[in-house]
């Protein structure tokens, strides 16, 4: 129970304050998702660096549940100074680790979908490789 | 207020083994039975039964077991005849759920008949599954499809379904009672003023009335008539159609193959009898038996009984709902002509917020559009929650819905 409450001041604090939101002038890439079934909608823009390798910046839009904005809000921290090749193994797996809150299959669909728009918006597939396990210890 | 059917829901929580389970250590509260209910332990005796002791296909073998299954098979086909006062089990079709009964009448009387610049009646407040296929049918066809508004109310209005029917109307189809609103059409007042003003087919989508409510097909008087068993007490994979018999005998097989014909050649094919002519392959013949024991179980309340109980729930519930500041609901607000379901929101929380709030209490309700985007849509919201309740809930199970949204309040700040 100690935990579910910890999680849920994370996720709260990320989704009444959240990160890196707000919209992008000239970006380098950005793509919309959404889940048509909850009306939850990301929209993520990105910026490289000089040599057009490393992601120097990452901003977020958008409406939804708390774990949508939060998982978009976090991303947009965990994925800056991630080169493209780094961004391509990041696993589904990794990010909800990162997070390190435990997420319950029905809500992965939120948590991911910041996640997902901007591998639509950087141009590469989903990694199949799972490097860690699903849910944090 | 005093609880007077305490021997109704003390009853069935004695006879419904998951009520006893607990989730995240806590009460297991279900309140999402229009989505799918919870079964007794007569209906999951009964389909153990079967298959332990008779089990063995229907209407084929000569040995004992087969003649066994098929004679419980079609009793059961006389119990949902009587349940809805149909006129004969001729008229009584098992399908797999309400939206094959709905899919089957599209494709075999709609696309006999349908033509170009004809119209289909439907209602904002439609599921998915009494609205997608009259959109695909319609779209085959060069047929269009027309949605009776709702009031602000929550309710059907009567006038404008008056105004919108023509002799070009083809098919009326509507809910008797909607999924998200919780509103209880007057079924047989649509169907009566459908047949002055036109020379429609009408069907009623049952999927939550007939486990609510008493329903009488012949008194609503419609053409067709669809429900599933899964939300009636029953096992998933089983639905009904009714149809009356002089349309059903005009109409072509929806899906051919074995059981559904009386002789085959290399030339061709008869059609069976009814209802059989619409039940090719083998059906669901466990999941039939054990909708069965499920009629058998509200049958022995009886639905006037379940209706009343829930209506005490629905009065309890609604009231206090709507005291709470922040709580919005949406459907009507008074329990008159209404059924259990009720869609709220708080505040500004996500429903998929709401529902994990409400699932680490322990308590089961739905979040999202419940099978009907463009009602939501009109609603102006993407998504809500929704608790819904039946026979087996209790007032302590409204006291944690109530605790449960306040809960989501302190976290929302709301």
């Amino acid at each position: 129970m100690t935990e579910s409450i910890l999680y849920r001041e994370i996720i709260m604090d990320h989704y009444k304050n959240p990160r890196n939101k707000g919209i992008m002038r000239h970006p380098d890439g950005s793509a919309e998702r959404d889940n048509p079934l909850c009306g939850d909608r990301i929209v993520i823009a990105y910026k490289l660096d000089g040599k057009k390798k490393k992601l120097l910046s990452v901003k977020f839009e958008g409406t939804g549940c708390s774990l949508t904005r939060a998982g978009a809000s976090m991303l947009t921290e965990f994925v800056k100074g991630k080169t493209i090749k780094e961004l391509a193994v990041y696993t589904d797996g990794d990010f909800i680790a990162d997070m390190g809150v435990p997420i319950t299959p029905a809500r992965k669909k939120c948590a991911l979908l910041a996640l997902e728009a901007l591998r639509t918006a950087v141009g590469i597939e989903k990694p199949l490789i799972r490097k860690t396990s699903r849910y944090p210890k | 207020m005093v609880f007077k059917n305490k021997k109704l829901s003390a009853a069935c929580i004695r006879d419904f083994p998951i009520l006893k389970k607990r989730v995240h250590g806590k009460r297991f509260v279900f309140l999402d039975s229009a989505a799918s209910t919870q079964k007794p332990q007569a209906v999951i005796d009964a389909m153990s039964a079967c298959y332990k002791n008779y089990y063995a296909n229907v209407h084929r073998g000569i040995y004992q077991f087969s003649e066994r299954a098929s004679e419980a098979y079609e009793e059961v086909r006389e119990k949902v005849r009587s349940f809805i006062n149909a006129g004969s089990t001729r008229e009584i079709i098992f399908t797999r759920n309400a939206t094959e009964s709905i899919n089957l009448v599209a494709y075999s009387w709609g696309k006999a008949n349908i033509r170009k610049g004809d119209e289909i009646l439907i209602t904002e407040m439609e599921h998915h599954a009494n609205l997608v296929p009259w959109q695909e049918l319609a779209k085959e066809h060069g047929a269009k499809v027309r949605y009776v508004p709702i009031t602000g109310r929550g309710r059907l209005d009567l006038d404008a379904f008056e105004s919108m029917i023509s002799v070009k109307t083809k098919i009326v189809a509507f809910a008797h009672v909607s999924n998200v609103l919780g509103t209880i059409n007057p079924a047989a007042k649509l169907v009566q003023i459908a047949r002055k003003k036109s020379p429609a087919i009408v069907l009623v989508d049952g999927a939550q009335s007939v486990p609510h409510l008493p329903v009488d097909v012949q008194a609503i008087g419609a053409d067709f008539y669809v429900f599933s068993a899964h939300k009636m007490l029953g096992p998933s994979g089983v639905g009904v159609l009714h149809g009356r018999e002089e349309i059903l005998s005009e109409m072509r097989p929806f899906m051919t193959g074995g059981d559904m014909i009386s002789k085959v050649t290399f030339e061709g094919a008869q059609w069976n009898d009814l209802p059989w002519k619409f039940e090719a392959g083998t059906p669901d013949i466990a999941g039939v038996i054990g909708f069965g024991a499920a009629l058998d179980y509200l049958s022995a309340f009886g639905m006037k009984t379940v209706q009343a109980y829930e209506e005490k729930l629905t009065a309890r519930a609604l009231p206090a709902l709507l005291a709470i500041p922040g709580v919005e609901v949406y459907g009507p607000k008074e329990t008159r002509d209404r059924s259990s379901a009720i869609a709220f929101s708080v505040g500004d929380a996500h429903p998929h917020d709401i529902a994990s709030i409400f699932d680490e209490e322990g308590i089961a309700i739905r979040a999202g559009d419940h099978c009907a985007q463009p009602l939501h849509e009109k609603l102006g919201v993407p998504a809500t929650a929704r608790a819904s309740f039946y026979l087996y809930n209790t007032p302590a199970d409204i006291e944690a819905l109530i605790r449960g949204v306040y809960k989501v309040k302190k976290i929302f700040r709301v």
